[in-house]
């Protein structure tokens, strides 16, 4: 690979008050290549790319494209330039069609005016390029987080680029969405556009990627050839240390687990269901048991969780607690009796991103107690600071705002929030989604331990391997239908789940 | 002390949510001080205060208040412009009561008007906050219709006129002295503190910026966000009428017609230059007092320095214009850039690139 690179990142330094997020970094990348961008939550992965393009103005270094020295004012001149961007945070308009998500801001023409049919019809036509089998004219909230995500890559993959920048496109797309995205970028690639790629998962990452740049605490770790480098050797890279027993966090051995015994479930649906969402299904859970929910992007299981919470209403069905029927008419009433549901979406219905880590961990006792009875400030600070050092929560600052903390951090903050409560029954979709390595373990670890100490637990998550280490009973949904529920001993396999998810009956 | 520990000091206390709203308060009042000299002296007549800044305090006594109720409804994410209007129906209330009371200076009577006052705006209130937090209603379309309709009921109460009355009690709200303050002063005082306390002793201040700051989340925290807002709104019609009261008793006169005109965009503006920001989310009230002094010593600053009439309202809008900016933080990281950037001008750049851009 003699060529010039395309891209190149000399020295970048950036400094967010009390962090250096970039500390020297250099970075190259070249034409017609797929380079994965590695790091820990926290390391400076957004951070690198939101300084190339414009985003932020860097405190130090330069950006050399094509052999010319650049500095954007902001995404726009970088898009001009050619480069095409996917921020982690997806940017789009929920209440515009998805035509118009895909031309804003260079919408056809014709005599001056939009041409919105022709707008139309490209739309229909890129859309298609993805696969996407779904309605461009609908506005784009209609259609869930993973479509939408496909959407702005769709948006970053028409602008005629050189360089296309990834940043986490696959954290909420399934196998076969993320296999569609691949085929893209190869087709890309082989057209000499650079793709820069950002993801958690490990194989993905392999199985694209042509090489590889590790950064370390905002720091340069190295600049690897994909084939040079093994699995365990890039997470001992990324993590700085060669920790014990790594294989077992790439997903080697599953954890002993002890069926609770005793059949006196804390909850018991029956026929629960509401229309669009999801199908009539039956679900106990016993204190002390992790139910894992398994099945493809939109199959329903998120939509399950909720009507268990209160946070979306049932159209027919009964919920037993503790063998009263309970009628769970919202979130409020479902906390009162001691259930807790962490949300797949941590930005839009999570944390409160202005308010410090302390408020955001004491939001939910609060909100219980009612706004008369509050909590003194130092027995938020002594819950704020406990659950910190507990979860290892970083920067320890209480007194931060929520929205700077990378997303692993943002997950402990939520999770801290709804233990405090002392929940009974514990739901986590998707609590690992978009975090690294460590605290992925670490959240692991955390809810097994709770469990063992009595607290049922309903876990959510797409990543098979995890939902099998953790579970004792694995619920599996398709198409918005709980298919089977299967004991997770030793005869349970990820193959015979995925059989069981495709052929839609217990294998 | 080093340098950089003072730099590194004072760039602390500019991130402090009242440095900037006090820093222009302050340039206001010393502009003041250019024209008049005398502008800062307070004096004892007949065992009242009196001076110019005495009045500032005195006349913003119902921008205060109205801003305060102002404040928490932006803070949950909505916007009230229908407080004017109940600030005329309030006053006119009273003074209809009073005028038609048989002895409109006893203390019973003005309790009565006062009572009123306060219980029509509890129901004004309770209709925007239904129409917005039960209804779904967008803020800015439920008390629109209030606005509109509001203005109107107060004229059919004054009946088109002007009601004047005599109350020695009922003066003391809005134009009468006690412990030689004047009493609006101590009452918009005493509602700022008792708000500030109110939202920040208890946890209704993290409950309202929450709500504000992401609704979806507040309501999956379980937080009973649609009895909230509605309490807001109550409190800013509450918060509305009595500034009626203060206005009316003032002038011992209820008008339909102009009393608390345009006053909601003032306010609106005072919560906005105290750094409250209109997406709804952290408030400060301390802010929001700042905010309406600063609107009340620029309508001040225009009589006593002598701004044409006729431009008054481009000079009110310049400066609230250059308020906004100085409090933007990416108008002052841009400032701040173009500064380095001229004085980096001439700073050698390394060969290696200079090289390269003359090879490419
Ligand atoms: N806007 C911001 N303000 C303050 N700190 C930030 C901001 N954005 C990122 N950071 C901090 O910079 C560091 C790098 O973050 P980020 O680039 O998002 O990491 P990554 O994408 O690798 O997970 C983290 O410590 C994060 O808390
Ligand atoms: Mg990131």
């Amino acid at each position: 690979m003699r060529q010039q690179p395309v891209l190149e990142v000399r020295g970048i330094r950036k400094e967010f008050p009390g962090v250096v997020a970039l500390d020297g970094v250099d970075f190259r990348l070249f034409p017609g290549e797929v380079h994965a961008l590695m790091g820990e939550n926290g390391a400076g992965k957004s951070t690198l790319i939101k300084v190339l393009t414009g985003v932020y103005p860097a405190d130090g270094g330069e950006v050399v494209l094509a052999g010319q020295r650049v500095r954007f004012a902001g995404p726009l001149q970088a898009q001009q330039a050619g480069i095409s961007t996917v921020y982690q945070e997806v940017n789009l308009c929920p209440n515009l069609s998805v035509a118009e998500n895909i031309f804003i801001g260079r919408e056809p023409r014709r005599l001056g005016l939009i041409d919105w049919a022709e707008m139309r019809r490209r739309a229909a036509e890129l859309v298609r390029t993805m696969e996407l089998d779904i309605d461009v004219t609908a506005p784009l909230d209609n259609y869930s987080i993973a479509i939408q995500q496909l959407v702005a890559i769709v948006r970053a993959v028409d602008a005629s680029a050189r360089v296309l920048i990834l940043d986490e496109p696959t954290s909420s797309l399934d196998r076969e969405e993320v296999s569609r995205l691949f085929t893209v970028m190869r087709r890309l690639r082989d057209q000499g556009v650079a793709v820069l790629f950002v993801s958690h998962f490990l194989d993905q990452i392999y199985e694209i990627c042509d090489r590889m740049t590790v950064l370390r605490n905002g720091r340069l770790e190295g600049e690897y050839l994909t084939s040079e480098l093994n699995q365990v050797e890039l997470v001992s890279r990324m993590i700085g240390a060669e920790l014990a027993g790594l294989d077992q966090l790439a997903g080697g051995k599953r954890r002993e687990r002890s069926a609770p015994t005793g059949d006196r479930a804390f909850l018991r649906a029956q026929g629960l269901a509401r229309k669009g969402a999801v199908e009539p299904y039956d679900l106990a859970i016993r204190p002390g048991e992790v139910v894992g929910l398994a099945g493809l992007l939109g199959s329903g299981r998120t939509e399950a969780a909720r009507l268990l919470f209160g946070a979306d209403h049932k159209d027919r069905g009964t919920v037993r607690i503790d063998d009263a029927e309970t009628d769970l008419r919202s979130p409020r009433d479902a906390i009162g009796h001691g259930i807790a549901f962490c949300s797949e979406n941590r930005k839009t219905e999570g944390l409160v991103g202005e308010l410090t880590v302390r408020e955001n961990i004491v939001l939910a006792l609060q909100a219980a107690r009612g706004w008369a009875r509050p909590l003194s400030r130092t027995t938020q600070d002594k819950l704020a600071l406990r659950w910190i050092r507990a979860l290892d929560i970083r920067p320890g600052d209480p007194e931060a705002l929520v929205r700077n903390l990378s997303g692993g951090n943002q997950q402990k903050v939520l999770l801290a929030r709804w233990l405090i409560t002392d929940p009974k029954l514990l739901i986590l979709d998707e609590p690992t989604r978009g975090i690294d390595i460590g605290a992925k373990a670490e959240i692991q670890k955390l809810v097994a331990d709770l469990a063992e100490k009595g607290m049922a637990v309903l876990f959510i998550s797409a990543e098979l391997e995890e939902v099998l280490r953790l579970s004792h009973r694995v619920g599996v949904l398709r198409d918005r239908r709980m298919v089977a529920q299967l004991r997770n001993d030793d005869a349970l396999t990820p193959e015979r789940v995925l059989a069981t998810i495709a052929s839609g009956a217990e294998q | 002390m080093t340098t950089a520990s003072t730099t590194a000091r004072a760039k602390a206390l500019t991130r402090y949510r009242l440095f900037w709203p006090a820093v222009v308060l302050a340039v206001l009042l010393l502009a003041n001080l250019a024209f008049t000299s005398d502008f800062f002296a307070v004096h004892i007549k007949d065992g009242h205060l009196y001076g110019s800044t005495v009045d500032i305090l005195h006349f913003g006594a119902p921008l205060i208040l109205v801003s305060l109720g102002m404040t928490l409804v932006i803070a949950t994410g909505g916007i009230d412009l229908s407080v004017g209007s109940t600030v005329a129906i309030a006053g006119a209330l009273a003074c209809l009561h009073i005028s038609e009371a048989a002895d409109p200076a006893s203390p019973g009577t003005v309790f009565g008007a006062i009572g009123i006052a306060l219980g029509t705006a509890v129901l004004l209130g309770v209709a925007n906050g239904v129409l917005v937090a039960r209804l779904g209603v967008q803020p800015i379309i439920a008390t629109l219709i209030l606005m509109v309709a509001g203005r109107g009921v107060a004229q059919l109460i004054t009946d088109g006129q002007i009601i004047t009355v005599t109350s020695e009690p009922y003066k003391l709200i809005g134009g009468g002295y006690w412990l030689a303050m004047p009493f609006a002063i101590l009452l918009s005082g005493l509602v700022a503190l008792l708000t500030a306390l109110l939202t920040r002793s208890t946890a209704l201040g993290l409950l309202l910026e929450s709500v504000g700051g992401n609704p979806v989340a507040s309501r999956l925290v379980g937080i009973r966000a649609m009895r909230l807002v509605g309490l807001v709104y109550v409190f800013s019609a509450l918060c509305a009428a009595v500034a009626g009261l203060m206005v009316s008793s003032n002038v011992s006169a209820a008008d339909g017609n102009n009393a608390g005109l345009w006053i909601e965009l003032d306010a609106i503006l005072a919560v906005v230059i105290g750094g409250t920001s209109l997406n709804g989310g952290r408030f400060s009230i301390g802010g929001t007092v700042l905010g309406a002094l600063i609107i009340q010593t620029l309508s001040t600053t225009v009589y006593t320095i002598g701004i044409p009439p006729e431009t008054t309202l481009v000079f009110k809008a310049f400066v609230v214009i250059t308020v906004c900016l100085i409090q933007s933080p990416n108008f002052r990281a841009e400032v701040a850039r173009r500064g380095a950037g001229r004085r980096s001008v001439d700073r050698p750049r390394p060969a290696t690139t200079t090289n390269r851009e003359v090879g490419a």
